[in-house]
């Protein structure tokens, strides 16, 4: 992974310099609250329900075994012992205080880590695919480009101070994983006819209070000008995107009111000034950068492995982790594991310090120091030996991270909610934990099968409900929670927003409500047919009806 | 004391404020509202000066002016002789078009300071204001921030081809000189150093 030069460490130890000083003005009141707001937000410190929530950067998911101990330090140190990994593959802090954030970052840098742009109205932390670098569809690795991006935007004079946040993802493989359809821009690396490295960018999408799916801007751009054309795009967005009110501001209602032609005419005639400007992206600082991300000294091995072969056949539940948790890989004889951060009844994402320093030791030990969070809230080794599986399984098993749920109805996609986000109208995790347990049933899992539930605690939409098979959204009713479920949401190449079924639920109703979902797919589903494919089949119709039907019949269609 | 800091050659200074802003008259249009609140920033392009404002605006008959660019469109006829003089610049609010001001005045550098004026801190169009002024329209003389000027902001705006900043007056400019050098080698290249980090350095992985 990328490793800091002197100039990288120089920058971020001047942030810390920079904000202990207007942590400093502030306590002494030399800021109002208003104007310590933006500098605070921008530190990824927000102040919360209970206690200020600190968000922790990690650049397109990548961690390493010293940057996750750190972390666990971290969270016993100055919290309550766990953190909370996002789905912007960041880790948040629920109860941290702000006079410890200065401390915070200064440890932080230590491990070439910060909390820059991870909130506020600025260009956030770029996201990607957490199998980058190993997946056997991956076209391109984007990570190098996404490092390339992150220097980019750190503190990007022009666009500081955007209408509103401002996310980017990239992705290089075939199948996207990054949901780069929900995204400000979206940038598909891939490799154009002339077998050169080119782009193809998304732009306008987002979830949110206005889900919107992102629109095509430019089917091919060379990879030398990604940051110019980005500057391009955000220039039109920075002037012209609306500050009067916060929930029109994001680049997706500029994007819409224009309409995509005339707000490419806009992107293009600006960018023809800038095409070719000095941060056009040189060959030489592409080949520095991605040095850094070269593949993993492998050893030679055999695609199979006796040993592994053995543990499967005679462990079920090795098997059915190995099923669900274990990912192929380009190289022969080495797998991806995905450690679950969704145990039954557990808030999703979260981890605690011990958990930490197990995956980081787990990383040290056996996928060469280096681990990933994915925007599932997981976390994933991605470079193990087939003949190492027993043994991470046995150790993450002991430390309650080896659910055999990957991709399954209680790998739950979930926002901190009304628990501890002071934006949230409602809870969030306890609905998720009460559908786990609904759902702890393994054999039933499996063979209910692939399907993405998300829950988000209010409209902005954290848990990217609106891309979820099932999508569940808090909201408020004259005071008390009640949650709208929408299905037919799907992330990847044919994305698509969930439909909305009908009235709100109390929080009691809500695993019940699943139960019935899931009763209609049992049902109504093909062999072959994953809930989300019975769902386009079908419509909502059926699964509406019998949710919302008086007896307990299943309604025929 | 000044509360006005110059650059000069990257060295910054507090210095005397030789020009005088041009205040438009208040305006008698009620704020535009949302939700029962004050929307707090107006929209680029939007059009907030009337005639009046412009026709009873009260410009110092002598000594340097900075007028508002509806005035110095509108009258511009009384101006020429000072505009020759040197004796004249424009500022504009971050919710105005630069369109209108190279449409009436193709030559900025006849202007010896142009302003853009920040209302409320946080409206980052001032950045590419600043950026457009210099990149684009070739903007040499003076550029000066007014308006919510804040420290905490210098350091952007300097990036963005500022090179004046009227702090705030409630606030100290003297610790404010600090912020300009919050950072050594920032990444991008921007207006003051158009070079990124990977073509300033020699940065061997």
């Amino acid at each position: 992974m990328y490793k800091y030069d002197k100039l990288d460490q120089q920058i971020v130890d001047e942030r810390v310099a920079q904000y202990r000083d207007q942590t400093r003005r502030f306590l002494a009141g030399e800021l109002t609250e208003e104007e310590f707001r933006p500098l605070r937000l921008q530190n990824g410190l927000y102040i919360q329900r209970h206690a200020p929530m600190f968000r922790i950067a990690v650049p397109y998911g990548m961690l390493s075994s010293r940057q996750l101990h750190k972390l666990g330090d971290i969270a016993k140190k100055y919290d309550r012992d766990y953190g909370h990994f996002s789905t912007r593959q960041n880790l948040q802090l629920n109860w941290p205080k702000l006079e410890d954030v200065p401390e915070m970052l200064a440890e932080l840098a230590t491990v070439e880590m910060h909390a820059i742009q991870t909130s506020g109205n600025c260009i956030r932390n770029i996201t990607t695919d957490q199998f980058a670098g190993i997946a056997p569809d991956e076209v391109i690795d984007p990570r190098a480009m996404a490092e390339i991006m992150r220097q980019w935007s750190t503190f990007h004079p022009e666009f500081a101070l955007l209408p509103r946040k401002f996310k980017i993802a990239v992705s290089g493989t075939k199948q996207d994983r990054a949901i780069v359809q929900a995204h400000d821009i979206g940038m598909e690396f891939y490799t154009d006819d002339a077998d050169k490295l080119a782009i193809k960018v998304w732009v306008g999408g987002g979830l949110g209070r206005t889900p919107i799916l992102g629109s095509v801007i430019r089917e091919h751009l060379e990879w030398q000008h990604a940051l110019t054309y980005c500057e391009a795009i955000i220039r039109v967005y920075n002037l012209h995107g609306r500050r009067d009110n916060s929930y029109k501001a994001r680049i997706k209602i500029l994007v819409k009111a224009l309409g995509i032609e005339e707000f490419k005419n806009q992107v293009e005639a600006e960018w023809a000034h800038l095409k070719d400007a000095p941060n056009t992206i040189t060959e030489a600082e592409l080949a520095r950068v991605s040095k850094y991300f070269e593949a993993m000294p492998y050893e030679n091995l055999s695609a199979h492995d006796a040993s592994f072969d053995a543990a499967i056949a005679s462990n079920p539940a090795f098997a059915a982790w190995a099923k669900r948790c274990v990912h192929v890989h380009k190289q022969a004889g080495y797998r991806a594991v995905t450690l679950s951060l969704k145990p039954h009844g557990k808030a999703p994402g979260d981890a605690t310090s011990d958990q930490m320093h197990v995956v980081a030791d787990l990383a040290a030990q056996y996928s060469f120091g280096e681990l990933r969070v994915s925007h599932e809230q997981n976390l994933i080794l991605a470079d193990v030996k087939l003949s190492d599986l027993y043994s991470v399984w046995e150790k993450a098993r002991a430390a309650g991270l080896a659910t055999p749920n990957i991709g399954l109805l209680t790998d739950i996609i979930c926002c901190p909610g009304g628990d501890f986000c002071s934006l949230a109208n409602a809870k969030s995790i306890p609905i998720a934990e009460a559908i786990q347990m609904q759902f702890d049933n393994l054999d039933y899992l499996h063979d209910i099968g692939d399907i993405e539930l998300n829950i988000s605690g209010c409209m902005n939409a954290c848990g990217h409900h609106h891309v979820g098979h099932i999508g569940i959204l808090g909201v408020d009713k004259d005071g008390s929670e009640w949650y709208q479920v929408s299905i037919g949401g799907k992330q990847g190449n044919d994305a698509s927003l969930g439909t909305v079924i009908g009235p709100a639920f109390s929080a009691d109703e809500m695993p019940g409500v699943v139960q019935k979902l899931i009763d209609i797919y049992i049902k109504e589903r093909t062999p072959e047919e994953l809930f989300i494919d019975t769902v386009r089949r079908l419509g909502i119709a059926p699964f509406k009806a019998h949710v919302y039907a008086k007896n307990e019949e299943i309604v025929s269609v | 004391m000044s509360n006005l800091i110059q650059l000069n050659d990257d060295i910054a200074s507090i210095a005397e404020n030789l020009w005088v802003t041009v205040q438009l008259p208040p305006s008698n249009v009620e704020a535009r509202k949302q939700a029962g609140k004050v929307v707090q920033f107006k929209l680029t392009g939007e059009a907030t000066v009337s005639e009046t404002q412009i026709a009873d605006t009260v410009i110092p008959a002598t000594g340097k002016i900075i007028v508002p660019l509806s005035v110095f469109i509108a009258r511009k006829d009384e101006l020429l002789t000072r505009i020759s003089n040197g004796e004249v610049g424009v500022w504009i609010d971050t919710h105005e078009v630069l369109a209108d001001l190279v449409n009436d005045q193709a030559d900025l550098n006849v202007l010896p300071i142009i302003a853009v004026h920040v209302e409320r801190f946080a409206d980052g169009r001032i950045f590419s204001l600043g950026t457009l002024l210099r990149k684009r329209y070739g903007f040499k003389n003076e550029l000066r921030a007014i308006g919510d000027v804040l420290r905490d902001q210098l350091f952007f705006l300097k990036r963005s081809g500022f090179n004046s900043y009227l702090i705030r007056a409630d606030r100290s400019a003297n610790d404010a000189l600090a912020s300009l050098k919050d950072f050594t080698a920032p990444y991008q290249g921007a207006v003051d150093e158009p070079r990124p980090v990977f073509s300033r350095y020699n940065r061997t992985a």
